[in-house]
């Protein structure tokens, strides 16, 4: 069984975004409350879009390198992939229906 | 426990909380009853119109209210429900940082006495917070302006200094025993914000400060700010006689549905509230 939600590192994630043609990517770390707020609404997405789309979350403790390359100054910010290239960007802790809509954009 | 769910969750811990609390026990649902410290009830001299009771005053009244709750096994948390999102069948709520996740939430939060400034409500979500738990992380190393106007104001003022912002916090008070070090004081209120190109011109008593942002931390939270979507109606929670919002599975109780503002009609509306849960969890859950 594929995991849902992927945790790569920073080689993985350039992969990942190269290889795939959707990816969702959430920067989030351990002590940010709205980030937690946020996790059950990812799990959620993960499921509810699997098989169309990929689902990360970048740790920007272990990972600054990519919040950084990204320019994710704030967590959680919610990063869109598409073909490799960011298409959607969204910052803060948001109902469901804000990514659903993101994500239906872009599918 | 993250995956733990309670059945009715209630913000609020005056009559119509307390009186949702107990209800939803009897009901044989799981509750948590969640508060800020400050109610209003128990600052009333005195009540003379709550049947049954004559001539006592609010702070007695609130302890047998508290007293019966506890004895129906539900105890007060203390502390601020900041954000709440809605999740398919659950609510999820910012409590102290804490994630909360419920089938059902009661609101019971009363009315705040606070008197908006001006640009408040122009800038609220864009330059305005009224909480630092929720969007602190947007400013980090920036600066902001902290007014703090309940007693949660220093700690949420220390966790964004934590975080990494540039505090200068407002207070009526003196400096706030606690606050860190790193932290700048400025005794007043704040007056004002408006827009100065891309920061905010935030002015307090005797001077002008430009910031990136102002947390204005009351002791509660308007209801609409508190869920995205919520109607309201002449400044109260829009209700229907079953204690409804228009957020299925999201009631309201007590004096933040509108008047009158008495005990009794609170502790009436907080039975409906909370068996009109109970229903919708049985039917639809």
């Amino acid at each position: 069984m594929a995991e849902l939600i992927l945790y790569p590192d920073e080689k993985e994630f350039e992969t990942l975004i190269a290889e795939k043609p959707l990816v969702l990517a959430d920067f989030w770390a351990t002590w940010c409350a709205p980030c937690r707020m946020v996790a059950p609404i990812i799990e959620q997405l993960a499921q509810q879009y699997d098989g169309r789309i990929t689902v990360a979350k970048v740790d920007i403790d272990e990972h600054s390198e990519l919040a950084q390359r990204y320019n994710v100054q704030s967590i959680p910010t919610i990063l869109l992939f598409k073909d490799g290239k960011v298409t959607a960007r969204d910052v803060g802790a948001k109902p469901l229906s804000n990514y659903t809509d993101m994500i239906d954009a872009n599918l | 426990m993250q995956d733990q769910v309670v059945d009715i969750a209630v913000i609020g811990a005056g009559p119509a909380g307390l009186s949702a609390a107990i209800n939803g026990r009897a009901r044989g649902k799981s509750v948590r009853l969640l508060s800020a410290e400050n109610n209003y009830l128990s600052k009333a001299e005195q009540v003379d119109n709550y049947l049954g009771y004559y001539q006592v005053s609010g702070a007695q009244m609130m302890e047998s209210f508290l007293q019966h709750t506890r004895q129906m096994g539900v105890y007060l948390e203390k502390g601020k429900a900041a954000n709440i999102l809605v999740l398919g069948d659950r609510f999820l709520i910012n409590f102290n940082g804490e994630v909360i996740q419920a089938k059902t939430v009661i609101l019971a939060s009363g009315v705040s006495k606070a008197k908006e400034i001006p640009g408040e409500k122009e800038f609220l979500g864009k330059g305005v917070s009224y909480c630092a738990t929720c969007d602190g992380m947007l400013y980090r190393q920036k600066t902001a302006v902290v007014w703090g106007l309940s007693q949660e104001a220093a700690q949420e003022a220390n966790f964004l200094n934590e975080i990494g912002v540039q505090v200068v916090y407002v207070s009526n008070k003196q400096r706030a025993l606690g606050i860190n070090s790193a932290i700048e004081y400025r005794e007043g209120s704040v007056q004002s914000i408006e827009k100065s190109g891309d920061r905010f011109r935030i002015t307090l008593k005797e001077e002008t400060v430009l910031s990136d942002v102002l947390f204005i931390l009351r002791d509660s939270i308007a209801p609409n700010s508190l869920i995205e979507g919520l109607e309201t109606r002449d400044g109260y929670i829009a209700v229907n006689r079953f204690m409804e919002t228009n957020i299925p599975g999201f009631f309201a109780a007590g004096d933040c549905t509108g008047k009158p503002l008495q005990v009794s009609k609170a502790v009436g509306e907080g039975l409906v509230a909370a068996q009109q849960a109970a229903k919708y969890i049985d039917e639809k859950m």
